[in-house]
């Protein structure tokens, strides 16, 4: 018996040593985690989850002090993503998908004062001083920073229309 | 001929008889007609014409912006009332870009060139006319009929396969057009031959026009019209739904199998309907675009069943009302066949190219029950004739876990709806899974977008640095300057406006 308690003893002791040794020896100073969050936040630093821009987000998420579902342009398919990178489960209809939105500019009110163009963190407007600015839609990701900025109120974010391209079958509603 | 077993399929009531008997009948002009600019797989056309303006019958209306695309054309002479949104012919109930044609009853024909001798011409050539008639595949998927032939660059070809299954019940517009047209798909079907055999050695390129055997009429047909030239052969099918299906009559007739996710073209086959080789055979002997196609109207509800040359455009409801009316109101209207066929919202949508029937349908025949749960009875599996596990698959997608369906070959599904059909609990098979295709289309596009918006993101990011740096250069070369005038310059947005490219442009 004392053979066996002495064997495993020290089979514990040595592998205790090797994990230390290893624990020093490749520690990783970064949070790969949050690293690997932030590749696949939107990165358009739009802050509409609450924290200053997509990286101080990815280090919430990976602490575990913001939910998954934080991203509103991220939508259902980047909170689906994000659960299954941080091995969570996740019941996705209960996810409020907020429609996907578009900033929509009023043409008959914007004066061109360009601030709306400064601000938009994907480029998604075009215009000049005093001209009519357009919001090129399929760059526009529905952060709503251009509509804060707006002196008129020509800005809005509508809901992206259903076209027949992007229709499809809903879910069968069953009780079963 | 040996015909290969298909795993799975069903065999259906065909319910052709009551629109089988009756000779294709042309319709009456209507009032106005809704041209979609987009009736085919690819890019939407762009009009060329203007609100107001007068075209003839068979003017361009809408020219294709890329190769992936077709042209549409004015099916009848009119004015060109309303160029916008118009109901599409879809379950959605969704506008698509539409031109509206008032019709004058003239039916004046532009000027249509000179007939050739199709047979002499080249391939490109043949492509190219095919192409500008905006013919597309008529058998229900509209892909550009001039794109898949011209597969043949990167394929080569050794079978041509000319689809006259028509496996859906009730359809019979395929079985008409044979049985009264058989010497124009056979001309329509050289045509192919010549533009396939362009430029190629060795052996000849082989024709089966596939016609299920409960078509003894048309097939008698085809026959003696094909009995004069060698390379094309006729091949009775047996009556399997889904038989027209590409890759199952593939692997019927020529015993190969597609490989999963991959085109006919790549194993050497190419399939074109019986009705797409009618319309090649029109655009090239006569120049005439495609406008017209056979439907068949049939139903419960319907009054008298038939077989209708419609013009493309031409609204559902003026269809009905040509034809004698409904009965009773349909339970349902559905466009093409029973089984994959589009709901319609309303009566007032066109009818399309790719729209082989209109059906009105009542509740007796639709027989609608709910579903009741699961019984594992493995009918599902059965019948397939994609080899796949529906019931597995819905279970996953019931559990929100769509990446479990698609391991499962969610992909590999044709949407044939077999499973649906034989199902004994009736359980919307084919629904769950057409929503976890959509739905998984659409997180691909949200992801999409999210990538773009990162890339733009990072570029407007680097352009910033870019600007801060060359601002900060010019405020070490002048100190004084930027000293003395510092608001100036704040107030009039100067640096701004010099340094920022977008500005300046």
């Amino acid at each position: 018996m004392f053979a066996a308690v002495f064997c495993l003893t020290l089979l514990g002791g040595a592998l205790g040593l090797l994990l230390a040794v290893a624990a020093q020896r490749l520690k990783v100073n970064d949070d790969p985690l949050a690293a690997e969050i932030e590749a696949l936040l939107p990165g358009s630093q739009c802050g509409q989850c609450g924290y200053p821009g997509c990286g101080a987000g990815a280090i919430a998420i990976a602490a575990g002090e913001a939910p998954v579902t934080l991203c509103p342009p991220g939508g259902r398919a980047l909170a689906q993503r994000l659960a299954s990178t941080l091995g969570i489960e996740l019941d996705l209809s209960q996810v409020a998908d907020g429609a996907p939105m578009v900033a929509v500019a009023r043409e008959d009110i914007c004066t061109g004062c360009t601030r709306c163009r400064k601000i938009c963190p994907t480029d998604a407007i075009l215009g000049a001083p005093r001209q009519l600015h357009a919001i090129i839609r399929d760059a526009c990701t529905g952060c709503g920073r251009c509509v804060e900025v707006c002196p008129t109120e020509s800005l809005a974010l509508h809901p992206v229309a259903v076209t027949l391209e992007t229709w499809y079958w809903p879910r069968p509603q069953l009780p079963i | 001929m040996r015909i290969v077993h298909v795993r799975g399929g069903v065999r259906l009531n065909g319910r052709k008889r009551r629109a089988e008997r009756g000779r294709i009948t042309s319709l009456p002009i209507p009032a106005y007609l809704n041209v979609p600019l987009k009736q085919h797989i690819g890019a939407p056309a762009e009009p060329v014409v203007r609100v107001g303006e007068h075209v003839l019958k068979g003017q361009l209306l809408g020219r294709p912006p890329g190769p992936m695309s077709a042209p549409v054309h004015a099916p009848t002479s009119g004015r060109v009332i309303a160029i916008g949104a118009a109901p599409a012919p879809h379950p959605s109930g969704l506008d698509t870009p539409t031109i509206t044609v008032q019709s004058d009853g003239e039916e004046q024909w532009i000027e249509l060139a000179p007939p050739i001798d199709p047979l002499a011409l080249d391939a490109a050539a043949i492509e190219e006319r095919i192409a500008d008639a905006g013919v597309v595949g008529l058998g229900g998927a509209a892909f550009p009929a001039a794109v898949k032939l011209r597969l043949r660059t990167r394929h080569p070809i050794h079978t041509l396969i000319v689809n006259g299954a028509e496996c859906e019940p009730y359809l019979t517009c395929d079985d008409r057009l044979m049985q009264e047209r058989a010497e124009e798909i056979i001309d329509g079907v050289r045509i192919m031959l010549r533009a396939l055999e362009q430029d190629r050695s060795g052996p000849s390129i082989r024709a089966l026009i596939a016609i299920e055997n409960n078509k003894g009429d048309a097939l008698a047909a085809l026959k003696k019209a094909a009995s004069a030239h060698p390379g094309i052969a006729t091949i009775a099918v047996p009556t399997r739904y889904p038989m027209g299906s590409e890759k199952h009559l593939i692997r019927a007739v020529t015993g190969k199998e597609v490989p999963a996710r991959a085109l006919a073209p790549e194993i050497g086959v190419l399939v074109h309907n019986v009705g797409t080789a009618f319309a090649i055979h029109r655009a090239l002997r006569f120049g005439k675009p495609l406008i017209s196609r056979i439907v068949t109207l049939s139903g419960g509800a319907v009054a008298s069943p038939q077989n209708f040359e419609v013009l493309i455009g031409t609204p559902v409801s003026a269809l009905l009302r040509a034809a004698g009316g409904l009965r009773q109101p349909p339970a349902r209207l559905l466009m093409g066949g029973p089984m994959m066929g589009a709901m319609l919202p309303h009566a007032e949508v066109p009818i399309v190219k790719g729209t082989s029937g209109i059906l009105a349908l009542t509740s007796a025949e639709i027989a609608a029950r709910p579903a009741a749960p699961c019984i594992r009875c493995g009918t599902c599996v059965a019948v397939c004739p994609c080899g796949l596990v529906p019931v597995e698959m819905v279970s996953q997608i019931r559990g929100g876990r769509l990446e479990g369906a698609l391991r499962f070959g969610l992909l590999d599904c044709v949407g044939c709806g077999t499973c649906a059909y034989s199902c004994p609990s009736r359980i919307p098979l084919l629904q769950y899974l057409n929503f976890a295709k959509g739905e998984l289309t659409a997180r691909e596009r949200t992801k999409h977008k999210a990538e773009e918006a990162r890339r733009l993101a990072e570029r407007r990011r680097l352009r910033l640095a870019q600007q801060a740096e060359a601002r900060a250069a010019t405020a070490t070369a002048r100190p004084r300057q930027q000293h003395r005038h510092p608001e100036g310059s704040e107030a009039t947005g100067a640096p701004d406006r010099t340094t920022n490219p977008q500005v300046a442009a």
